[in-house]
């Protein structure tokens, strides 16, 4: 008992592992924390999964024809702002149901990326190189963990902190905000609330169509139909996990990265559970913690920006 | 007069053209094929499909063929089955095991097309069965892992525990335990015949583990592509994944399926199909070994004499006797080696093999 | 100049009855063109998607059993969206209603029981259906979690636990190992109306039954009355004094069972056994049906045919059309985005004004 015990902590800090959970959570945070923005500015998208796709259709395209990583990043990250013009058109600017679009978005990108990438199976590329700093990289432990990641990690290390530092000590962070909170008196103030929804939700499409173009040019380089394998779903999950709090989105986002690997990676320290129970680790997981914060927030309410999901149209 | 004559020669002769090139259009063989996955999978249903474009190409003229990919294994599969007869197909590959009642149901509809079902175990007077006997492969798979590894650990990704999968595991550990008795296996179970995501963490978990030899039995060439990065071997499967392995991989057990498939439509073409169950392997080229690379010659020669030998009939990956995973010997069967029935049903490990098999 | 949205006055009733007829036709025009880029025949693209089912029995009788789990998934997610009740998890409801009929059909299999094994597993359906969707419906009632988020991370859960069953406990001892439990006895299953031609079985009468129940629940009773409420006006349905927490159990407790049903009517109907390939994604398919059918019961029957229409029709365009799968899903993508379009053109209208200067107000 205790040297499983002991074989299980000796795998979770050992650095090969700790770098399989960073490219786990990776497209994770890098979804999520845009839809972080785009639910703090009061819309709620269930398209994320589409616009994943996309990404990665539109990324793995890009990086194909052109050899370079950056290039097809800039792809992915067009293709999911463009999906997501489709969606703010409709909830912002007719106003339609953002739950119903959401979810068309979601059935609509995964049938496009399908058409796009079919072209593309059996075709390989370079994966995205890795940094290399002689010295620090070699440390070991943590040399290649903090040194030796690809450029999408760290890109999302930033994005993250840049967000934070927008939402909190910016004055364009707060006016988001307070449309997130209240679109209905950030109106009667004068500020642009269907604009600035609209910068939000193309920000967001951009950085879910990251997320999606992770996948073929840095996680397995190739493209099949399919790949992002309901990881958008987790990135809404996570969210509202992170009770739209960056630096939440951060430990959850490598949380459940962490608890996905240990789902495979237990398997073979033989520990008597089916294994199915392990891969249903993730999702229950999500369901518990959902739960507790929720309980927690007790009488507080509801951690959600209040206007979350509401049609808004402005009165004359 | 003569102008006549020449138009009304050349309307008959158009007409005639027109008859017998629509009757020969007629003739045409009109043949089916659904797949459980995309054909753009890199593995199995890729596989299929090449060999549905060999067949095409050895009967140029003489076949037209259909597919019908992504079909899910539940209640759809029966209509696609259904709409392929009714679009005129008269030869129908369902390949995967999961279509099987449905294919029985749609064959016992239409007793007059035939109907072929891919690793399946029910027949009919116009349902056959086929299969490919992978786990030759796997023997020989088994015997160079068993040499080339160092850290003696083989990691193994794989799908679901039916009988297909677990013979071959032992496949594996028999041919590994043939040339090296101290090799052990680190298995995952990703639950998905095709997961490129799952495929490349579980293969980066089993090297973290101190794998340095991987195979699988799941259809994207994620695993080879982290080998390829990670520096460690890998076995492709179903297909050549030599291409997201350049120094990884050691060799593929790859299907054919060309081969069987065109015998199939000469058949029906000739009057002479009958039901069969046919399990092909090494010998009769549905099962290929993709050529051996990134190894020393010597284990190249092992591979290939062990090769020869299966292919002559002097080896047998299942030869008895065989010890099961809690000591027992296992009843032989089929005289010197186990015999097709077992091998169809096995959900047992060999001796050696630590895993438990899930939901026993 | 600017383009504005403005409230209309009143909700037009002119565009309330032809919005879906445009959104139709919006569509079939997207597709024409998107067809003549392909390099396919529109017409005859649009006559092997739409025309060519209708023509003969047995695609006939395959568009109601395509369409009988997606509308009875359907409707019961109306009740639960009119109310702004989001259940996302039908497909997870689907499969438990699917696994606990199942159970007493592997537990009697092979035995002669009797002809009520068929009712009872439709009633164990229903009831796991139900039980299930309670659990978003707890999380959300007493601990305030987005039942968004549990309801889709448990169909995760229920497909690992349907999984497990069939590869385990209920493997078929005859099956060689393959994950499938045995198939149902006669008197387990149901079966098809008119042998020999189709598929057609008794569950489209169950689904029409449901449909009917539903019309009336939502039309006729307090309860319906309720969810209508509180969709429309929240704040009213507050002050009423209505119990919100109540309505959030009921709505999931149907929906959930009218999943559950589905699941065991497809298991015991056109499937026959148990397997892991039982999920199709029919509980999320359901919810386009049931946006496309405009939340309202008749609509939703309606919905659900036409889109059944274009499944089978995508299949018939694979194989004579040679077109990939996935033009299926973009159309349905389209088909949705023009039907939320249009529909919104009921209750707004779109207007060309002169910019006004707006000053804002520094805080």
């Amino acid at each position: 008992m205790l040297e499983t015990l002991s074989n299980i902590l000796h795998l979770i800090f050992s650095e090969s592992f700790i770098l399989t959970v960073v490219t786990a959570s990776t497209p994770l945070l890098l979804a999520s924390s845009g839809e972080l923005v785009v639910e703090r500015s009061g819309v709620l998208n269930l398209g994320v999964e589409g616009m994943m796709i996309v990404g990665a259709a539109c990324g793995f395209a890009g990086t194909y024809w052109s050899g370079s990583t950056l290039v097809g990043a800039l792809c992915g990250m067009l293709a999911g702002a463009m999906l997501s013009a489709i969606f703010g058109i409709l909830t912002l600017g007719l106003a339609v149901n953002q739950v119903a679009t959401g979810l068309a978005l979601t059935i609509f990108g995964v049938g496009l990326s399908g058409l796009i990438g079919a072209q593309f199976v059996g075709e390989r590329i370079v994966p995205a190189a890795h940094l290399y700093l002689p010295a620090l990289t070699s440390i070991p432990g943590i040399g290649r963990i903090v040194f030796g990641e690809d450029p999408f990690v760290y890109v999302s290390i930033a994005l993250i902190i840049g967000i934070w530092l927008f939402l909190y000590r910016t004055r364009a962070g707060l006016v988001l905000r307070a449309v997130g909170d209240n679109h209905a008196s950030a109106h009667a103030l004068g500020y642009p609330v269907l604009r600035l929804r609209m910068l939000a939700v193309l920000f967001g499409g951009a950085c879910a169509g990251l997320a999606g173009a992770y996948l073929p040019l840095a996680y397995t380089p190739f493209f099949i139909p399919g790949m992002t394998s309901g990881r958008g779903w987790i990135a809404l999950a996570l969210v509202v996990f992170a009770s739209w709090r960056p630096g939440r989105l951060v430990i959850g986002a490598y949380l459940f990265g962490a608890v996905s690997i240990l789902g495979l990676a237990l398997q073979p320290l033989q520990l008597g559970i089916p294994q199915q129970v392990m891969n249903m680790l993730p999702y229950l997981a999500t369901v518990v913690v959902l739960v507790l914060i929720s309980r927690a927030r007790g009488t507080a309410g509801s951690a959600a920006p209040a206007s979350l999901g509401m049609v808004f149209v402005p009165d004359r | 007069m003569k102008k006549w004559n020449v138009v009304a020669i050349g309307a008959v002769l158009a007409l005639a053209t027109a008859t017998f090139g629509a009757s020969y259009a007629a003739d045409k063989l009109k043949v089916g094929f659904i797949y459980v996955g995309p054909i753009g999978d890199l593995g199995w249903s890729y596989q299929h499909d090449l060999g549905r474009k060999a067949m095409e190409k050895a009967l140029a003229g003489k076949v037209e063929t259909t597919y019908l990919e992504n079909v899910p294994e539940g209640a759809d599969a029966e209509r696609s089955i259904e709409q392929l007869v009714r679009a005129g197909n008269k030869l129908i590959f369902t390949t995967s095991f999961g279509f099987m009642d449905a294919t029985l149901k749609v064959a016992n509809k239409y007793p007059n097309v035939f109907f072929e079902h891919a690793t399946g175990f029910k027949r009919a007077k116009n349902m056959s069965t086929y299969a490919a006997r992978f786990y030759e492969g796997r023997y020989i798979q088994g015997q160079i892992a068993g040499k080339m590894t160092k850290s003696n650990i083989i990691g193994y990704i794989v799908s679901f525990p039916i009988p297909e999968v677990i013979s071959n595991i032992n496949a594996t550990m028999l041919g590994a335990q043939s040339v090296n008795p101290k090799v052990k296996f680190k298995i995952i179970w990703v639950n998905s015949w095709f997961d490129p995501g799952k495929e490349a963490d579980a293969a980066k978990t089993l090297i973290d583990q101190g794998a340095d030899i991987l195979t699988q039995h799941t259809d994207s060439p994620a695993a080879t592509q982290v080998a390829e990065q990670r520096g460690v071997h890998s076995f492709g499967e179903s297909s050549d994944m030599i291409k997201f392995g350049p120094h990884a991989q050691l060799t593929a057990d790859t299907d054919y399926w060309g081969g069987y498939y065109t015998k199939r439509a000469e058949d029906v073409l000739d009057g002479k199909w009958k039901s069969e169950d046919t399990w092909g392997g090494l010998d009769s080229g549905m099962v290929v070994m993709a050529p051996y690379t990134n190894m020393p010659d010597d284990v190249k020669k092992m591979a290939m004499d062990t090769e020869a030998a299966i292919k002559s009939g002097s080896l047998h990956p299942f030869k008895c006797p065989i010890t099961d995973q809690d000591g027992k010997t296992v009843e032989c069967k089929g005289g010197s080696h186990l015999d097709p029935g077992q091998i169809l049903s096995m959900n047992w490990y060999v001796k050696g093999i630590d895993d438990k098999i899930p939901g026993k | 100049m600017q383009l504005v949205l403005e409230k209309r006055a009143e909700r037009s009733a002119i565009i309330a009855i032809t919005s879906p007829l445009i959104a139709v036709a919006l569509t079939l025009v997207t597709f024409a063109i998107l067809f003549a880029i392909m390099g396919k025949d529109p017409i005859q693209a649009l006559y092997v998607y739409f025309i060519e089912p209708l023509t003969d029995s047995f695609t006939l009788q395959e568009i109601a059993v395509k369409a009988t789990p997606l509308v009875m998934i359907a409707v019961g997610l109306a009740l639960c969206y009119i109310a702004n009740i989001w259940n996302i998890g039908a497909e997870g409801q689907f499969i438990i209603g699917a696994v606990c009929g199942s159970w007493l059909a592997v537990r009697t299999n092979g035995t002669d029981v009797g002809p009520w094994v068929l009712p009872v597993m439709l009633l164990l359906g229903a009831i796991g259906g139900a039980l299930y969707g309670l659990i978003p419906a707890i999380c959300r009632v007493y601990f305030g979690a987005s039942e968004i988020l549990t309801s889709l991370m448990l169909v995760y859960v229920a497909n690992l636990g349907l999984d497990y069953m069939v590869r385990g406990p209920w493997r078929d001892p005859q099956g060689l190992n393959f994950p499938t439990t045995a198939a149902f006895d006669p008197a387990a299953s149901l079966g098809t109306l008119f042998e020999g031609t189709g598929r057609l079985h008794a569950g489209s009468i169950v689904a029409l039954v449901v449909v009917m129940l539903i019309a009336v629940l939502l039309g006729r009773t307090l309860m319906g009355f309720q969810i209508r409420l509180v969709g429309a006006a929240p704040r009213a349905a507050r002050f009423s004094g209505f119990n919100a927490d109540r309505l959030v159990l009921f709505s999931f407790a149907v929906s959930g069972a009218l999943a559950g049903l589905a699941g065991i009517i497809e298991v015991a109907g056109p499937i026959g056994h148990l397997d892991p390939g039982v999920p199709s994604g029919y509980g999320f398919t359901a919810i386009i049906v049931a946006f496309l059918g405009r939340l309202n019961p008749i609509g939703i029957l309606i919905a659900g045919l036409f889109l059944a229409l274009t499944f089978i029709g995508g299949e018939g365009a694979q194989i004579s059309l040679k077109v990939p799968l996935d033009l299926t899903k973009v159309f349905q993508g389209i088909l949705l985005f023009y039907v939320l379009a249009c529909d919104s053109m009921i209750v707004y209208r779109i207007r060309l004004l002169r910019t006004q200067k707006v000053v804002p107000v520094h805080a």
